[in-house]
């Protein structure tokens, strides 16, 4: 390695002769935005940018820093550290750029979905309303109902599959299944919503049929590839140890399932429904064509358009009326909800996890 | 986080190896009936899955045997009314994943080797909270915040660049290209291709990593060494798998692109290709007749893309379960 140019004091640590200090990167990155801001803050004054760029600033300056430290590491340090150092730098980088959107996108949404987030917004339906006022109840309780039906379906199918794979499933067919689940996960959304189209409209014989059950159906198509994974993980950490010894005191297997082996599980499988419900929720494109869009509440879910929180996030957006502003206000509010539904789901789906998970390992 | 999962156990009792006749498992109507739910239940997959495909065929046979005439834009087949919406399908999710593959990877890394033990795991919370957003709220932030903030920037590429084909003007006035949805769409893969990846690099031998290291390797040479080639088919099937959600993904390429019929392969112009998806969604509202049925066909070919890209994705990932020392 080239050590050569260290100002060496009288006495070398061995561990770190060679090596930049501490706190160069950091001092380096300050010194790129400074340069930046510098050179963006001349161009202002110079009258070739009307305000001070911010942003051209941190990412220049961020590109001149993994710049600078690469050179400078390499001059002191050889090429192999250098490398280390700048893959280091992007690495990190690449972290932050993932962060951006995330909380630009948290950030407007709470900021433009606070104008209509009070009580009209959730206790008044769009019946009737041109303009201002009005609310997304409807929606609301149509996601709540649609949602819980689609949980209802495949909570019970998810639930046995899972068992099955674990507990009975032997050669073939399981494995045809355990592919099967697979392939299902990648099931575009919009396509489960076609296939429920395609399944009422000739089982029923209505052409243009919109109806909140078939909804369900369609987010269920959805939802049981995740319940089937999540739960077969959850069985498979259950320990052998607690089967064989309820099979050792002569119980049948079909009740070691239920009261040995669904018990232990039982918070781990609860969180997978709660995530899978999360993933669920916010599903626009299939509940677009089969439960439609509507202005009106409607409780039947076996008949008539049936409105949900995404879709009405949607049309609130796609299709303003005359004041373009209280739409769109309308939209971002019901997608704060949504998002705070989301979010409260998998919040309690982490805090069931780790409250109610059982404590093995003795 | 996914050790090595217990085997299941086998139900039947230990049987005396002296025994001169096996003992056989009493059955229970208790136990048939379980177990045959069980049996059913799986099924059910089967049969959905058989379902889905036959019905979206029954329903597709009329747009495939119907008068060009009749389908929207009246092209002169369905298939060149179809072509240029699977080209900008594949367009559009190739380009995300050029964008998010390397950065997902970077992710990947910095959580699994080089944030601190402490901070990784909520730091990888942070990532899935990407994933809990609904597609529907990232398509109204793609369109008023994202959009109007690249604009000015495609403004000055295409001034400085517009000579590449691709990158040639006019200008979008609002931003709202192809190149926007695609980076929408790498935004909404990332936490999959991240966490399949994160959960690989996780995988890889300790030994091999702790060897590397021992021999003077730096951390980058490590993972260049051990880390990066252990986990290289884990990173190929975590990619298609995000490939397979950027082709079906719906609402933010409907919101946000604005779309002309046709297809081209121009980034920042505002004549765009559609998505089959999007296309689906935009149109299915009002369509009626024979034009119901040239949608759900196209649906049809979007199920079999994606089901052949989220297959290979599945054959690396178990072959190489089968085949690695990890588990």
């Amino acid at each position: 390695m080239t050590t050569t140019t260290v100002p060496a004091p009288p006495m070398t640590n061995t561990l770190t002769a060679g090596k930049l200090p501490k706190a160069t990167p950091w001092l380096l990155l300050v010194g790129s935005w400074i340069v930046m801001g510098v050179i963006f803050g001349l161009l202002m004054m110079a009258g070739v940018t009307a305000d001070f760029n911010i942003v051209g600033t941190i990412f220049f300056g961020t590109v001149l820093f993994v710049i600078v430290l690469t050179v400078v590491s390499r001059l002191y340090e050889g090429v192999r550290r250098s490398k280390d150092r700048m893959v280091t730098s992007l690495v990190s980088l690449a972290f932050i750029i993932a962060l951006l959107p995330l909380i630009s996108l948290l950030f407007t949404t709470i900021v433009n979905g606070a104008h209509r987030f009070d009580l009209t917004f959730f206790t008044y339906t769009m019946r009737n309303i041109v303009g201002e006022g009005g609310g997304g109840l409807h929606a609301i309780m149509g996601t709540l109902q649609i949602t819980g039906w689609a949980t209802l379906i495949s909570v019970p199918i998810g639930l046995l599959t899972a068992i099955y794979l674990v507990e009975y499933g032997r050669g073939t067919f399981a494995r045809a299944i355990t592919f099967l689940v697979d392939v299902m996960t990648g099931i575009p959304s919009i396509v489960a919503g076609l296939f429920a189209f395609a399944f009422f409209a000739l089982l029923t014989g209505v052409a243009g049929i919109r109806f909140g059950f078939g909804g369900a159906v369609a987010l269920s198509i959805l939802m049981i590839p995740v319940v089937v994974r999540s739960t077969e993980e959850m069985l498979k950490l259950v320990p052998n140890e607690l089967r064989e010894a309820s099979f050792a005191l002569g119980v049948p297997k079909w009740l070691t399932i239920v009261k040995v082996v669904l018990p232990t599980s039982i918070a781990g499988i609860t969180t997978g429904v709660m995530l899978a419900i999360a993933r669920v929720i916010g599903e626009t494109a299939p509940l677009l064509i089969i439960a439609g869009f509507t202005q009106s509440m409607n409780y039947n879910m076996f008949n008539e358009r049936v409105m949900t929180l995404p879709v009405f996030v949607y049309t609130q957006y796609a299709n303003p009326g005359s004041d373009a502003q209280a739409y769109l206000d309308r939209a971002w509010t019901g997608a704060l909800t949504l998002i705070l539904i989301v979010m409260l789901l998998n919040l309690a789906a982490r805090v069931i996890a780790r409250i109610f998970s059982p404590k093995l390992g003795r | 986080m996914t050790t090595a999962p217990p085997k299941p156990v086998d139900a039947k009792p230990p049987v005396p190896a002296a025994a001169p006749e096996r003992i056989k498992a009493k059955q229970r109507p208790g136990d048939v009936i379980f177990s045959t739910s069980t049996i059913v239940a799986g099924g059910l997959i089967l049969a959905i899955l058989a379902l889905v495909a036959l019905f979206l065929i029954v329903q597709s046979i009329p747009a495939f045997v119907a008068d060009p005439a009749e389908i929207k834009g009246s092209p002169s087949s369905f298939w060149a009314y179809v072509a240029p919406l699977v080209g900008g399908t594949i367009w559009a999710a190739f380009l995300a994943l050029l964008m998010a593959v390397p950065v997902a990877i970077g992710i990947a890394l910095f959580i699994s080797h080089y944030a601190p033990r402490r901070l990784a795991a909520g730091l990888g919370y942070v990532v899935d909270l990407l994933a809990a957003v609904p597609s529907v709220v990232f398509g109204l932030w793609g369109i008023t915040v994202l959009a109007p903030f690249v604009q000015p920037f495609y403004s000055t590429v295409v001034d400085i660049f517009g000579w590449i084909p691709i990158l040639a003007g006019p200008v979008s006035g609002t931003g709202r290209t192809i190149l926007t949805v695609a980076i929408v769409l790498a935004v909404m893969i990332l936490p999959i291709i991240t966490a399949l990846s994160r959960e690989v690099f996780l995988q890889t031998p300790r030994l091999h990593e702790e060897a590397a290291l021992a021999l003077g390797a730096t951390r980058w040479e490590m993972i260049q060494m051990a880390v990066l080639p252990f986990g290289r088919p884990g990173i190929i099937s975590a990619s298609m798998l995000g490939l397979g959600r950027a082709l079906g993904e719906t609402m933010a390429v409907a919101m946000v692109l604005s779309v002309s019929g046709g297809f081209s392969f121009d980034l920042l112009k505002s004549t765009n290709p559609s998505t089959i998806a999007a296309n689906i969604a935009l149109n299915f509202p009002e369509a009626h007749g024979v034009g119901v049925n040239v949608l759900i066909a196209s649906g049809l070919i979007l199920f079999v893309i994606t089901l052949i890209v989220n297959s290979i994705a599945r054959y690396i990932i178990n072959r190489r379960k089968a085949f690695s020392g990890a588990n």
